[in-house]
């Protein structure tokens, strides 16, 4: 063959793999640059004062994020609570259930509670729980709480758990179970006892995805959480978050406002990239070997 | 003075419209070793499976006609007695690969919330492994994982852990098919020693297996119990041809 076209074939291969780098490359850049700019603004922000202080009254120097740092552990807390049991014995239950009429509406349901969009949950968690309703017997009193926010953000962690849940679950070998049955556990011993043991890696690391991504979310918390410029650690009651100060402080003409607001996202932004570093590191150290 | 343990008559079983074990009748003796045999898809695993009752766990899969232990109707029997009065032993180990050596030997009463003073336990893991012959290879290494031993180790250890729950039968399914030659007669010299307390159904694709460890020998052909006696008379002179067309050979 001509030496000229292996040549030519060549270069355009490299042309090709250099492309495939770069573009490769293309899609660190957004987060080096949102890592860079939040930390060249936050850094200088955050100390010890700025930890446990709540924010001061316009005017004053000086304050912090402590009770959106406690806000959101609590929210987040809450939500967890709610979603975590929810979400894995649905996710048992598809695994289990691999046809069947209710598992595939709960299969189709999850898919698009996936994608629905998070300010839409907001208004349902509100019309449910912020809103004042009365049915007769039951008067609800409403008022924006904590525990609606939590409500909302457990909408959204759901899917992600029942889905990775299912997952997980469905890759185990059935030798497991029928290991299980055949020494005579019932069914729910058989889940509790070894299934779910053997697939926590999995659940848990669904888990952790499903927190992180709720962690930044705003609009669901704008009209059920909706922020408190006190600390405040009861539920039912207005409470600040992370992502609510950022809102409300980022858009003030204020500059100690902006900084808490550059602090604060720079928190979050940590507490995202713990929480996907820390999902890695236990899906690897438990993971049950075969 | 030889007693039955188990009494089929008139067995079927089937997945959804397939018909795969037709009508069988079959008595077992205690304290015997059968070894189930015949070609690929006659429907011994499934024919075994319905012993203990596994076999209703499949979607779709039913069966009917009379299953008895010990003059005791099985399907009128709660499942969980029924695995837990006849255990059963898979072609591949299958090990809990969460629990230690000593947790999986344990399993059937840890797992089933059965709590026992630590002696007691001690006891039985001992025993259990000793009856096993694994006892000295792992009396060291309790703690670790299971699924660290090899592949004979972790199906002895499978053994062990039925083993441990007392039961008066146990089903074997081609329970040396994934293990090596030494392996193998390790676990074979393990049935000689089991049939003292239990009795032994072993599904094997191996004559020589079959020759070597069983006292009867059943031989299944599409679904149907062809044939069903001393393991010496069905290897040197079976009645029905297709049974010796296996045993020669002639298909497999
Ligand atoms: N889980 C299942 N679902 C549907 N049909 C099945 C299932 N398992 C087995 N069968 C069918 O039942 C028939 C008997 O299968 P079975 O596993 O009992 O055979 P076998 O005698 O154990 O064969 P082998 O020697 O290959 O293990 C086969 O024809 C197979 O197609
Ligand atoms: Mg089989």
């Amino acid at each position: 063959m001509d030496g000229k076209y292996v040549k030519y074939r060549l270069g355009k291969s490299y042309g090709f793999q250099s492309l495939v780098y770069l573009l490769a490359f293309a899609c660190i850049v957004p987060l080096l640059a949102i890592l860079f700019y939040i930390i060249r603004a936050g850094i200088t922000k955050i100390n010890w004062h700025f930890l446990v202080n709540i924010p001061k009254p316009v005017g004053e120097s000086g304050g912090g994020i402590a009770n959106a740092l406690v806000g959101s552990i609590i929210i987040i807390l809450v939500a967890a609570v709610i979603a975590v049991p929810i979400g894995i014995l649905a996710g048992v239950y598809l695994s289990e259930h691999r046809k069947g009429r209710l598992a595939y509406w709960c299969r189709l349901s999850t898919d698009i509670l996936q994608g629905v969009p998070s300010i839409v949950i907001g208004i349902v968690a509100y019309f449910w729980l912020v809103r004042p309703w009365d049915i007769g017997f039951i008067h609800h009193r409403g008022g924006f709480s904590a525990l609606s926010g939590s409500v909302a953000l457990a909408i959204m962690m759901l899917p992600i758990i029942v889905r990775s849940t299912e997952e997980t679950l469905k890759l185990l070998p059935d030798s497991l179970r029928e290991a299980a049955l055949a020494l005579g556990m019932p069914f729910h011993r058989v889940m509790f006892k070894v299934i779910i043991p053997v697939g926590i890696s999995g659940i848990l690391s669904g888990i952790m995805l499903s927190v992180a991504r709720i962690t930044g979310e705003t609009a669901p918390l704008l009209f059920t959480a909706f922020g408190n410029p006190y600390l405040s650690v009861n539920i039912g009651k207005p409470m600040q978050s992370l992502p609510l100060l950022i809102f409300n402080y980022a858009t003030s003409p204020y500059q100690d406002w902006l900084n808490l607001a550059w602090g604060a996202s720079l928190i979050l932004l940590v507490w995202v990239l713990f929480l996907n570093i820390f999902t890695k590191v236990i899906t690897r150290k438990w993971k049950v070997q075969f | 003075m030889e007693s039955t343990i188990l009494k089929s008559r008139n067995f079927n079983a089937s997945f959804g419209t397939n018909h795969v074990v037709k009508n069988v009748n079959i008595d077992i003796p205690r304290n015997h070793i059968i070894a189930v045999m015949g070609p690929s898809g006659c429907g011994k695993t499934t024919y075994l499976r319905c012993i203990n009752r596994m076999h209703e766990l499949i979607p779709g899969a039913t069966s009917n006609g009379e299953m008895k232990l010990n003059d005791e109707d099985v399907y009128q029997m709660h499942p969980i007695f029924v695995r837990l009065k006849i255990g059963m032993v898979f072609q591949r180990p299958n090990p809990f690969p969460n629990l230690s050596i000593y947790d999986n030997v344990i399993a059937g009463y840890k797992l089933n919330g059965i709590k026992l003073p630590k002696g007691e336990r001690d006891g039985i893991v001992e025993r259990s492994l000793t009856k096993v012959a694994l006892w000295k290879e792992v009396k060291d290494s309790l703690n670790k994982k299971g699924s660290f031993l090899s592949g004979g180790q972790q199906q002895r250890l499978c053994i062990a852990r039925t083993v441990a729950m007392e039961p008066e039968m146990i089903l074997f399914d081609e329970p040396t098919s994934a293990l090596d030659p030494i392996s193998t007669s390790t676990v074979e010299e393990l049935f000689h020693e089991l049939k003292a307390n239990y009795t032994l159904v072993i599904v094997t694709h191996n004559m020589q297996q079959a020759a070597r460890v069983s006292d009867k020998t059943a031989f299944f052909y599409m679904g149907e119990l062809v044939e069903y006696d001393e393991t010496k008379i069905m290897f040197t002179n079976p009645k029905d041809n297709r049974t010796q067309n296996y045993i020669t050979g002639r298909f497999s």
